[in-house]
């Protein structure tokens, strides 16, 4: 054998031994599909989560959640709160090659919040983005907003040029008549390129080399595929088919447990699983107590709340899997969550409250309540009528999917309802979002203050708190306003929190993941062997 | 027979202006589809907006006329969705389809009619009685079960077959995309159309059967014998050619609604057709999805329709003169 030849082997060898060892191909399968890859078109969490392999924000959130730098190195703030200065990263670059400047960051400030985007609240309206240099960034704000950056780990930049050439430099409006070509094409400058996607069917994701960061991952690609079938989903974990699920059904747990080539992470999540009453309207829209509204009785909301057994919803309904809870907010969110405490289980102290209040047998009302959105959303509101009628309350339960359920109860629907099951995560992690949406009064119809309150409840008190909440930068003293307005809420019995569901991914066992209590498969936190 | 076509052709049009009528009074009771559409948290400025932009505001029968008159050009929207034009979406998933509906329709007939023939020639026997106990079981037992059953003994305990998906598929032109031409797409082919062959199969047995007992039992099979035909000319060149005209209608109008139900098997499989696509869409209430899907199963009932009354006066002459003439 010649030396040549023998060279020529040994690189071939070679070769096929460092393609086999580095070809990493991680399977993955979620119960959503990934529609569009154009990243301002919904706000969804496993959407966000999906592109925030492609695409990066100027922040970054880290495992525990974390704000921590990202496309911005670091920024800092005027002392009067209505300057920040974010200080751009050098050296990165899109994965068609161009540069990222601060002309993308301007272009995609503007961009999402151009009509057709879904992620208009993640900028101000009024925040005037100024380019300094071509790494420097000024945003100018009218009022001091402490929280300005913090849901920017989703806000993704995009390329000015790439969107332009490509007749894609605004976001894809719902009734268009042309796909766009953002929605169908990505160019960002993540951790993994889109290789190839069909829309509902399969997206494949490559390693971007170029990255960057030093990847913590050592795929070389990542396969997606929607399962929207619970038993197949497991079984496609089982068979060792698919690497990665989310979720798995709580009654499959065990199952994937016992199986010995796969493991289910489980944890609580973040979003709040509650329940709230109209307490607005002079009169309920479903209930055989006429001429008045038995919900503005605070008496009547606590008995409701103390004839809830959360424990037997916890292991009856959700198996274990559902974390109790007393706070509207996620307990990891706030720094002083053992605080508050739920009202004692007491349908004999419930009782007495309800004749207290007038109703001493009772009265009958309508529940709505979603089946296809939460976790054992429809078994959970039947429990809750079944301890309801323990006090003499009868509910009318109406559980419908959410295509109706959302149809009915929100603003959209005139918040038809009077008594019903909603979850909620703040969408900024913070507790600002809470009480101005979900906490705040209604009565200012210009106001987007307190559209997903759906009963109404309404405290000035807490109003006031919350906009003090929103421009206090002295990070102390906000969280001391924020324990005093959840103080506030919790004795005005504002809503009956239930508890955080709990996540519940499939990981085969030769894969390493982190879990993020948002619920965020990020794959560039996994090592497969 | 011209006329015969264009008479069914028009008689089609009035079929799918209905389908499109009733179908878009059901659209009212599946919900809104704007909350599908974004997160819970938009203002709801930006989502009364939305509904504004997509014309929901308008009165029904607006929007029904409009529907109409797009979809007379072929013009099916944009999924609220995807924000893809619906027809490019169907167009997209149509070969996974219609590959799975055409492997199970050979499938139920190239094991229905051998089992129909052999159960009614062979009644008592072991074997047919066993062909019957199965043909119960396909009969009475839910898609979905079936497809779950396979799944678990097939994919996760013996490891032989892939749970979900097509496999690996090969681009043919521009539009087609199939899985017949390699190894993992044929296997994932088997599960999925036995699953949704299993029900016809069982129908085309127990027809053929019935059919052939009633057709041996004639006047000129008994005369076919007494002659002294071979048995193997009389059952198959004799008895079995005349048991086929019901059974094409029953074959022809099932291919129909093989695709049509398809939904069911897709989704137990996730298997990437039309039938997924529609029920991914009835839950997220994206109506140009819907109404596209439901006009075209409408139209394809038309088609096959047509089709059978054809093939009728292929296989008996006496309706020619019939359906010539009209």
């Amino acid at each position: 054998m010649s030396i040549k030849k023998s060279l020529l082997l040994a690189t071939a060898v070679l070769a096929i031994g460092l393609s086999a060892g580095q070809a990493k191909t991680l399977r993955y399968a979620n119960q959503g599909e990934l529609r569009s890859l154009d990243p301002y078109t919904v706000n969804e969490t496993t959407t966000n989560a999906h592109l925030g392999h492609v695409y990066e924000g100027l922040t970054s959130r880290g495992k525990d959640l974390a704000i921590g730098p990202g496309l911005a190195e670091r920024w800092e703030t005027s002392a009067d709160g209505l300057k920040w200065r974010f200080f751009l990263r050098k050296g990165v670059k899109f994965h068609n090659g161009e540069d990222f400047t601060a002309d993308d960051v301007l272009f995609s400030a503007d961009r999402v919040r151009a009509q057709g985007s879904n992620f208009t609240t993640r900028v101000p309206r009024d925040a005037k983005f100024v380019k300094v240099d071509d790494h420097t960034v000024d945003v100018v704000l009218t009022s001091p907003n402490p929280i300005l950056n913090s849901q920017w780990d989703t806000w993704y930049i995009m390329s000015k040029k790439w969107a332009e050439a490509n007749n894609t430099a605004a976001p894809t409006p719902a009734a268009a008549t042309t796909p766009s070509h953002a929605s169908l094409n990505a160019n960002g400058t993540g951790p993994f390129k889109i290789e190839s996607h069909q829309p509902g069917v399969r997206t494949v994701f490559k390693a971007n080399t170029a990255w960057w960061q030093k990847p913590e991952h050592n795929l070389t690609e990542i396969i997606f595929t929607p399962i929207a079938s619970n038993a197949t989903r497991v079984a496609a974990l089982l068979s060792g088919e698919v690497d990665v699920i989310e979720p798995v059904p709580i009654q499959d747990i065990e199952r994937v447990k016992a199986s010995g080539n796969a493991e289910a992470l489980t944890g609580p999540e973040l979003r709040t699983i509650f329940l709230g009453f109209d307490q607005i309207r002079d009169e309920l829209l479903e209930s055989n107590v006429k001429g008045k509204n038995p919900f503005k009785d605070k008496r009547v909301r606590q008995a409701f709340y103390q004839a809830i057994d959360i424990e037997a919803i916890k292991t009856r309904v959700m198996r274990g899997l559902a974390t109790p809870s007393a706070l509207m907010i996620a307990p990891e969110l706030v720094p002083w969550p053992k605080d508050f405490v739920r009202p004692k289980f007491d349908p004999d102290g419930a009782k007495k409250l309800l004749a207290e209040a007038g109703y001493p047998n009772g009265f009958e009302v309508g529940m709505d309540c979603p089946n296809d959105r939460y976790v054992n959303d429809g078994q959970i509101c039947q429990a809750a009528v079944g301890m309801l009628a323990r006090i003499g309350v009868k509910v009318n339960l109406n559980a419908q999917p959410k295509g109706n359920y959302f149809a009915k109860v929100l603003k959209s629907g005139n918040y038809n309802t009077s008594f019903y099951l909603l979850g909620w995560t703040p969408g900024t992690f913070d507790s600002h979002n809470v009480l101005y949406d979900i906490q705040g009064c209604r009565d200012n119809p210009n106001s987007s203050r307190g559209e997903s309150n759906l009963g109404g409840y309404c405290n000035k008190e807490v109003d006031a708190l919350t906009d003090k909440i929103l421009v206090e930068t002295d990070t102390a003293k906000r969280n001391d306003m924020i324990k005093q307005a959840f103080t506030i809420t919790t004795n005005d019995y504002s809503y009956i929190p239930l508890h955080q569901q709990a996540l519940a991914w499939g990981v085969s066992k030769s894969v390493k993941l982190t879990q993020r209590a948002d619920n965020s498969v990020l794959l560039y936190w996994a090592t497969k062997n | 027979m011209t006329a015969f076509i264009l008479r069914r052709l028009l008689q089609s049009l009035g079929v799918l202006i209905a389908v499109a009528l009733i179908a878009f009074l059901m659209f009212r009771f599946v919900g809104d589809p704007v909350n599908q559409m974004v997160g819970i948290d938009t203002p709801q400025a930006e989502v009364a907006r939305l509904r504004q932009e997509l014309g929901l505001n308008d009165p029904i029968l607006v929007q029904i006329a409009r529907f109409i008159a797009n979809a007379a050009r072929f013009e099916f929207g944009i999924s609220y969705q995807f924000r893809l034009p619906v027809t490019q979406l169907l167009a997209e998933r149509a070969p996974a389809t219609l590959e799975l509906a055409l492997v199970s329709a050979i499938f139920s007939l190239a094991v229905g009619i051998p089992m129909g023939v052999y159960t009614a020639l062979r009644r008592d026997s072991a074997l047919a009685k066993a062909f019957q106990a199965v043909s119960l079981i396909g009969v009475s037992l839910p898609t979905f079960l079936i497809g779950i059953l396979l799944i678990y003994l097939f994919a996760v305990t013996l490891g032989w077959l892939p749970s979900f998906g097509r496999g690996q598929v090969v681009r043919l032109g521009s539009g087609w995309s199939t899985g017949l031409l390699t190894v993992s797409g044929l296997k994932a082919l088997i599960l999925p159309s036995i699953t949704l062959g299993l029900f016809q199969m069982t129908l085309i047995m127990r027809l053929v059967r019935a059919e052939m007992l009633e057709v041996l039992r004639t006047d000129y099979i008994k005369f076919a014998r007494a002659r002294g035909l071979k048995t193997r000319a009389i059952h198959f060149g004799h008895a079995l050619k005349n048991t086929l005209v019901p059974v094409i209608t029953i074959a022809g109008l099932q291919l129909g609604s093989i695709i049509a139900f398809a939904i069911i098997t897709e989704t137990v499989f996730q298997w990437p057709g039309m039938g997924l696509l529609f029920l991914k869409a009835v839950q997220s209430v994206d109506i140009p999805i819907m109404a596209a899907y439901l006009m075209m199963i409408g139209f394809l009932f038309v088609v096959i329709n047509l089709v059978v009354d054809l093939l009728y006066a292929l296989v008996d002459p006496r309706l020619r003169a019939t359906i010539g003439s009209a």
